[in-house]
């Protein structure tokens, strides 16, 4: 096995303007050691606040996501080749040019999930401020909320409150699974 | 009736129902992964304080931030309070405050305002 030069990982993440980076289960309890930790960092930085609270929404927003394909993928028993890997995601996230955040989440999706999941974030990127507006509260009006919580608000919201495009991709690893990766971009 | 008096967390909102008074209070964060566990037992208490409510009914809301499966537990909660203002057994106002400059958390007042039919104040921190 090779070894892991944990130097050039820090040079690497330090070049990127890497802030918080994480690989493993997602788990509840992650998520709340994540928003402290981010909250704790936001307060100790001298930036605008309705940058950090758009930021901070944000992020809520990409790993409850996240969380919720990763429940959503083990519940549906799939596990297939991924085994205990089913429950592990990654995301990072850094900062860029002009000062913006990025956020970075990547997971396991089922290929019959993907398409679905295209299809939804290509309508919401062909969509103005307005229509966006329109579309979440009429998402919000109409739908009865799911027991997962997710009701569709959380991508809607992703590209309402970034103000950006929301950028992905789908990596097709097996016959049964893609890998989901989704950026948000918060100038 | 009884009160209904939730602690507040780093993921889920301090909550001060009070049935006599109709002082109805949610404040803080709410970004629970699973809202829905959450608010039910705020809906239920809701169910049971429109079957008797006090005259007057003051619902503040001092949100910092919520996520989009708490937006729809709110709402469900206002529609609720819509159904008890239109029985004219109490007269309900929703006193929905932001911070200062918090344009997103005032436009989500707005927003609610367009949704259910209640009186709302906006209310700057």
């Amino acid at each position: 096995m090779a070894k892991i030069n944990l130097y050039n990982t820090y040079l690497n993440m330090e070049k990127e303007d890497i802030i918080l980076s994480f690989k493993g289960d997602i788990t509840k309890d992650l998520l709340s050691s994540v928003y402290q930790i981010v909250e704790a960092r936001m307060e100790s930085e001298n930036e605008d606040q309705k940058r950090k609270k758009k930021f901070y929404h944000v992020l809520v927003e990409c790993l409850q996501n996240m969380y919720h394909h990763m429940e959503s993928l083990q519940e549906s028993g799939a596990k297939g080749e991924l085994h205990d890997q089913a429950g592990s995601a990654i995301f990072m996230v850094g900062r860029g040019e002009a000062g913006c955040y990025l956020i970075y989440t990547g997971n396991f999706i089922l290929h019959e999930n993907a398409e679905q999941l295209k299809e939804k974030i290509d309508k919401i990127n062909g969509m103005n401020p307005v229509e966006l507006k329109a579309y979440y509260l009429e998402r919000l009006g109409a739908s009865e909320l799911s027991e997962k919580g997710g009701a569709g608000l959380g991508i809607i919201d992703i590209a309402r409150k970034s103000g950006n495009k929301i950028e992905y991709d789908f990596q097709t690893i097996s016959e049964t699974f893609s890998f989901f990766t989704l950026s948000a971009k918060i100038n | 009736m009884e009160n209904l008096i939730v602690e507040g967390t780093n993921k889920t909102p301090t909550v001060k129902l009070i049935a006599d008074s109709g002082l109805l209070e949610i404040s803080g964060k709410s970004i629970p992964e699973n809202s829905f566990g959450f608010y039910q037992p705020l809906l239920t208490w809701l169910d049971n304080y429109i079957a008797q409510p006090s005259p007057k009914t003051e619902v503040k809301i001092i949100l910092e931030y919520f996520n989009t499966s708490s937006s729809k537990c709110i709402l469900d909660m206002l529609r609720k309070l819509e159904s008890l203002k239109k029985t004219s057994r109490s007269e309900v106002v929703i006193l929905w405050h932001y911070e200062k400059e918090d344009e997103d958390m005032m436009e989500a007042g707005q927003d609610y305002n367009s949704l259910v039919d209640l009186p709302f104040e906006l209310i700057e921190l």
